[in-house]
């Protein structure tokens, strides 16, 4: 967090996609990640990920509700008195989530009934609380528009990993779609079952763990010293 | 339902942490010693046990289709549940502040240990969880929400300090470099996970 937290505000001469604007997004997604290095947002992370479907909806539901409301806030950065802050975020983080949740529900409406409370608990969503505090307060409006989509990015690419092999090897299909094949079933004369432990709760937590682990092999300074 | 039914429940079966994840960013940062650990899951069980009474009697008699009717017959199809995010996290939001300054006052030693962990209660997801849930699986007494509410800070508790006291212990364990830390962690609340899994399926 500390990189993004001392980087200063771009000045207006600043082009839009300057090198300290693209490290804002390439940042959170290896060296910075919100889930594996920063530890935020893994309530919902790690529940909605039996599906590869429902992982991409709630990144695009916290990518929405991270970048708008890291706007609304940066833009209302010096109006907000320090010490009710943390009520001002998390009214406007409730009212962005109550509208994707009714546009869930409105066009999404499977979707959205497994995803179900998780929605709304994008609202406690540390990444939200956490990008809004250390970032959009002292920063302004289009740093922390970039500072959200980076964050929410380095939190889709897990999510979607985690699922991926979830939904692959708990379901034996991707997106909804059949990968392996019906005749490879046991019950149709094969010799295939599906690992039914990957559809349930605590496989995802082993699997982030193993993420985790593959990640710090790689990229040696994230390793705890403790 | 019965209230035992209800409680074993929340604690065994529906473990906020094992079977829905709520609360993971306190259980894995404040998870480092058993002392921090007990504090963090008392405050969760009082939060939890104060919030969802209040957001049960508010999602009853103002938000829910209907839930107004008592102000008139004008009223009896006013459906207020949009706001339910926006009310029920206000209503933890102010409770924790209460929580926080009632800590301070009495018990410093366990402010300075708890820190900034103490405002992130607020948002602790098992705590806005709770209320979701609640409203979820539409208890029908305040007696029963709340019995639910105990029992998932219960079991919220447990999680935390079992995996305290372990990770105490692991301090001594050769764990490969790059697992040092959160990735034993989170494979270990796994294996817990399905350890509790053992409880399923028994009703009282």
């Amino acid at each position: 967090m500390s990189t993004a937290t001392a980087a200063p505000a771009a000045k207006p001469a600043e082009g839009l996609f300057s090198k300290k604007n693209r490290k804002l997004i390439t940042d959170p997604l290896n060296d910075n990640n919100p889930i594996t290095v920063q530890v935020l947002g893994i309530c919902s992370a790690l529940a909605i990920t039996v599906k590869v479907q429902n992982a991409m909806v709630m990144s695009l539901s916290v990518l929405a509700v991270v970048v708008v409301g890291n706007m609304v806030i940066s833009a209302l950065r010096n109006l907000i008195p320090g010490r009710i802050r943390i009520i001002a975020q998390l009214v406007i983080a409730a009212g962005l989530v109550t509208l994707v949740d009714i546009v869930l529900k409105a066009y999404v409406y499977d979707v959205s009934k497994q995803v179900g409370v998780y929605v709304g608990l994008i609202i406690t969503n540390c990444i939200l609380m956490g990008r809004y505090e250390a970032f959009a307060m002292g920063n302004k409006v289009w740093p922390s528009a970039l500072d959200g989509l980076g964050n929410s990015l380095g939190y889709a690419w897990i999510l979607v990993v985690v699922a991926f092999f979830r939904e692959l090897f708990g379901n034996g299909s991707l997106m909804g779609m059949r990968i392996i094949p019906e005749s490879f079933y046991a019950a149709n004369g094969g010799a295939y079952f599906n690992n039914n432990m990957m559809i349930l709760p605590p496989m995802a937590l082993v699997l982030v763990g193993i993420i985790i682990w593959i990640q710090r092999a790689r990229n040696t300074k994230l390793i705890e010293q403790a | 339902m019965n209230l035992v039914n209800i409680f074993v429940k929340a604690i065994f079966i529906d473990n906020m942490i094992f079977a829905y994840f709520l609360g993971m960013c306190s259980y894995l940062a404040v998870s480092k010693t058993v002392k921090t650990a007990v504090g963090l899951g008392a405050a969760v069980i009082f939060v939890l046990g104060v919030t969802v009474p209040v957001n049960y009697l508010l999602e009853n008699y103002v938000l829910k289709q209907g839930a107004l009717s008592w102000l008139g017959a004008g009223f009896a199809d006013v459906d207020l549940s949009f706001l339910a995010f926006i009310m029920f996290i206000a209503v933890v939001a102010a409770i924790v502040q209460l929580v926080e300054m009632i800590v301070e006052k009495f018990a410093p030693a366990l402010y300075g240990a708890l820190g900034i962990f103490l405002p992130l209660i607020a948002v602790n997801c098992s705590i806005l969880g709770g209320a979701l849930f609640m409203q979820e699986r539409q208890y029908s007494t305040v007696a029963e929400a709340t019995t639910f509410a105990v029992g998932s800070g219960v079991g919220w508790f447990l999680a935390i300090v079992a995996i305290a006291a372990i990770r105490e212990k692991l301090r001594y364990s050769d764990i490969p470099k790059p697992l040092r830390g959160l990735g034993i962690t989170f494979i270990l609340t796994g294996l817990m996970g399905i350890a509790f899994m053992a409880f399923m399926g028994i009703k009282i």
